[in-house]
């Protein structure tokens, strides 16, 4: 098996409504509602650029914001539950 | 009685522009007991009616619009769980209908994703659903028991974050049945959507949709299936269904559906289908057997069904084991 | 049915069909002031009915039934048949509602502007909108709140007012010349009393308001009160709907846009006297 690679759902599927510091997104294939914070949005948005593995999209994100090391075993497991959410699928 | 009515209704919804307060109030009382309320929505778009009754129309549409979403996610995360194992599954009932946009899904409730693989696959596909995310209903060794041994489908799943459950079939009638379709015949000829998920094709569709309602139920709901097999033979015709009714043995299901179709919404049936049938006449009077305020009148017609279809799944012997297990846990028929 | 009675309470219209003249004589009662559904046709029906034919006499138990039930639900005895029919038409609601955003929620209004107060049950804002309906504002309801998709308002819902236990001595003494139900001991929630809200309530209940404020108050605490965010108030208003997920975008649109145009603060109050006055002391603040 390859690499995973992730894509995120077609931003047209989503209405994100910033809420102070939390964000609401509403999934329009599956109509829920899905509320969550930083760093999720920030991830639904670097994958807007292209289907990415999990180095690829470390590497937009550090382009962006100030990232710490060891991060991607907590991406990993964001992208895990944005899956489970089914707003981000396996490409 | 209002199932009558409703009916009539679905039939012609131009009439409806005459109906009274009290009609009205029978008609979308029938109308949410039978699970059509949103099919009766999408019939009377369009007719000038009173503004109360449109709102509870309108309202019923948004409702069985949301339902509609949901029951295709459904249907997508299950194409998700099962991607990788290569099976092909193939979506029954009301999730089908909405899948290859029919105009049998157009309004329709959606509840539980039914789903028919192939039998020597069960306990794969089984095992992928449980690794994403969906868990047994009710851990109870006699039903389990009973479901694996005699059942058409595996015992139902729920999904823990979703709350949706899934029935997944290996064929499309209890094996306690008199009947056994072909179902390796339904999935070889099934037809395959754009996503990779597959429906039956037509005359299997109907066929299926047949079995559920004559066959498999105590015809409640009935006149939701009817109305589902009423689009069907509108949209698909009857060129073939005979002849593949007969491979699944439901040939004189699919006749007496269609009759029974054709005096309740005027469904356009082959001359020759038109036959007189004495026990027609029971079947209608339990699809319609609905009162002013939704409820089956008189009741007798209600339990006679019940014992009916357990009678048609079960062998007698086999029956009484069943009814006494029930008993004993506490589980009375009203 | 052999009893049958008709009410619109707020926009929402109801038929209440019974085996029982009881039930029935009690609504009438009670509802006398209120109109009937709009056009005669009601949103929900509602079915008081016997399990079976001999039960109607027989001990008789009231089952709750209608367009939308419970299937398990347990019947109650003959004597809480207007409990019966008031549960009966939550249940409507509950399931059912689906043209506003439901919150389970009290509501009172002034000036046109609406005070939403919302929380666990026992945290008393069944018995604050009570009293605040006796110190002049308009009751829009003491359980439901509407809020309306098109428009963002919040539409009233003022049903009877179900007093439960201690509040029903707090309102007897607050509303004196109150009009008041039978008490019904012993119900599966205590006892309860029903109190018809104020005539203005019921002539105005049509009237929308534009939310002004909402309140998650909590009960038993020494009086404390804090700021609650939009991203708070919506879980918490989500965790008090019945419906938000069954309306979807809709749902959505119109609850994200209460929390980030309506001001929100949870209270807590030792006891109601501090809390009407917290509330008078907010309003005058924020509104």
């Amino acid at each position: 098996m390859g690499v995973v690679r992730y894509r995120a759902a077609a931003p047209d599927t989503m209405r994100l409504e910033p809420l102070d510091t939390m964000t609401a997104i509403y999934h329009r294939a599956s109509g829920r509602t899905h509320l969550v914070a930083s760093p999720v949005p920030e991830i639904l948005t670097a994958l807007e650029q292209g289907d990415a593995t999990v180095q690829q999209l470390l590497d937009r994100l550090a382009a962006q914001y100030d990232l710490a090391d060891g991060e991607a075993g907590a991406l990993t497991a964001r992208l895990a539950e944005l899956e489970e959410a089914g707003l981000v699928e396996r490409a | 009685m209002s199932g009558a009515l409703l009916a009539a209704t679905l039939r012609d919804p131009a009439q409806a522009t005459g109906y009274d307060a009290p009609t009205w109030n029978a008609l979308i009382a029938a109308a949410r007991a039978e699970q059509l309320i949103g099919t009766l929505a999408h019939r009377l778009d369009g007719q000038g009616i009173s503004e109360a009754a449109q709102r509870i129309l309108t309202d019923a549409r948004a409702s069985t619009d949301q339902g509609r979403i949901l029951a295709l996610w459904e249907a997508e995360a299950c194409r998700r769980a099962l991607v990788t194992l290569n099976v092909p599954v193939v979506l029954l009932k009301g999730t089908a209908y909405v899948a290859a946009d029919m105009s049998a899904g157009q309004g329709r409730m959606i509840g539980d994703l039914d789903i028919l693989v192939p039998r020597d696959r069960i306990e794969t596909v089984e095992h992928a659903l449980i690794e994403a995310g969906w868990e047994w209903v009710k851990p109870d060794p006699y039903d389990d028991a009973y479901y694996r041994q005699w059942m058409h489908e595996l015992p139902p799943l729920i999904h823990r974050e979703r709350d949706r459950m899934i029935d997944v079939h290996h064929t499309i009638l209890p094996l306690t049945a008199q009947i056994t379709p072909d179902a390796d015949a339904m999935i070889r000829d099934s037809v395959t959507l754009a996503n990779g998920l597959r429906v039956l094709n037509p005359q299997d569709m109907i066929c299926h949709a047949v079995a559920h309602l004559l066959a498999d139920g105590d015809l409640a709901g009935g006149m939701r299936n009817l109305w589902d097999i009423h689009c069907m033979l509108s949209g698909f015709g009857t060129q073939g269904l005979e002849e593949r009714a007969r491979l699944h043995g439901l040939h004189r299901h699919v006749r007496r559906a269609a009759r029974l179709a054709n005096a309740l919404y005027g469904t356009a049936i082959p001359q020759d289908w038109r036959t007189r049938d004495s026990v027609d006449a029971l079947f209608k009077k339990r699809l319609l057997a609905r009162d002013g305020w939704g409820q089956v009148r008189p009741k007798w017609v209600e339990h006679g069904f019940f014992i009916r279809s357990h009678w048609l799944r079960m062998p007698p012997a086999m029956l009484a084991r069943h009814l006494w297990t029930k008993w004993r846990k506490g589980h009375r028929p009203n | 049915m052999r009893h049958v009675f008709a009410v619109r309470i707020g926009p929402v219209g109801f038929r209440v069909g019974s085996d029982w003249r009881a039930p029935v004589a009690a609504l009438e009662h009670l509802y006398r002031d209120y109109p009937k559904p709009d056009d005669d046709i009601p949103d929900f029906s509602v079915r008081l009915f016997a399990a079976r034919f001999w039960r109607r006499f027989v001990r008789p138990s009231v089952m709750i039934g209608g367009d939308y039930y419970l299937p398990d639900a347990a019947p109650l005895p003959l004597r809480l048949g207007l409990l019966a029919a008031e549960m009966g038409m939550n249940l409507q609601m509950a399931l059912a509602q689906r043209r506003y955003l439901l919150l389970h929620a009290s509501a009172v209004e002034r000036d046109g502007r609406a005070l939403v107060m919302t929380g666990m049950s026992g945290a008393g804002k069944s018995t604050l909108a009570a009293l605040l309906m006796t110190r002049g504002w308009r009751l829009m309801g003491d359980e439901f709140a509407l809020v309306d998709p098109a428009t963002g308002l919040v539409h009233g819902f003022p049903r009877l007012i179900s007093l439960k236990n201690q509040a029903i001595g707090v309102m007897e003494a607050a509303c004196p010349d109150g009009r008041f139900g039978p008490l019904q001991p012993d119900t599966p929630k205590g006892d309860i009393r029903h109190l018809v809200p104020h005539a203005r309530a019921i002539q105005a209940m049509r009237d929308p308001a534009k939310p002004a404020l909402i309140l998650f108050p909590g009960f038993g605490h020494a009086a404390d009160e804090r700021p609650v965010l939009p991203g708070e108030a919506f879980v918490r208003l989500t965790q008090a709907s019945t419906n938000f997920v069954a309306m979807g975008e809709t749902g959505f649109d119109v609850l994200t846009s209460l929390v980030k145009n309506t001001p929100a603060r949870a209270i807590d109050y030792p006891d109601t006297e501090t809390a009407l006055a917290m509330v008078e002391r907010l309003w005058s603040e924020i509104v």
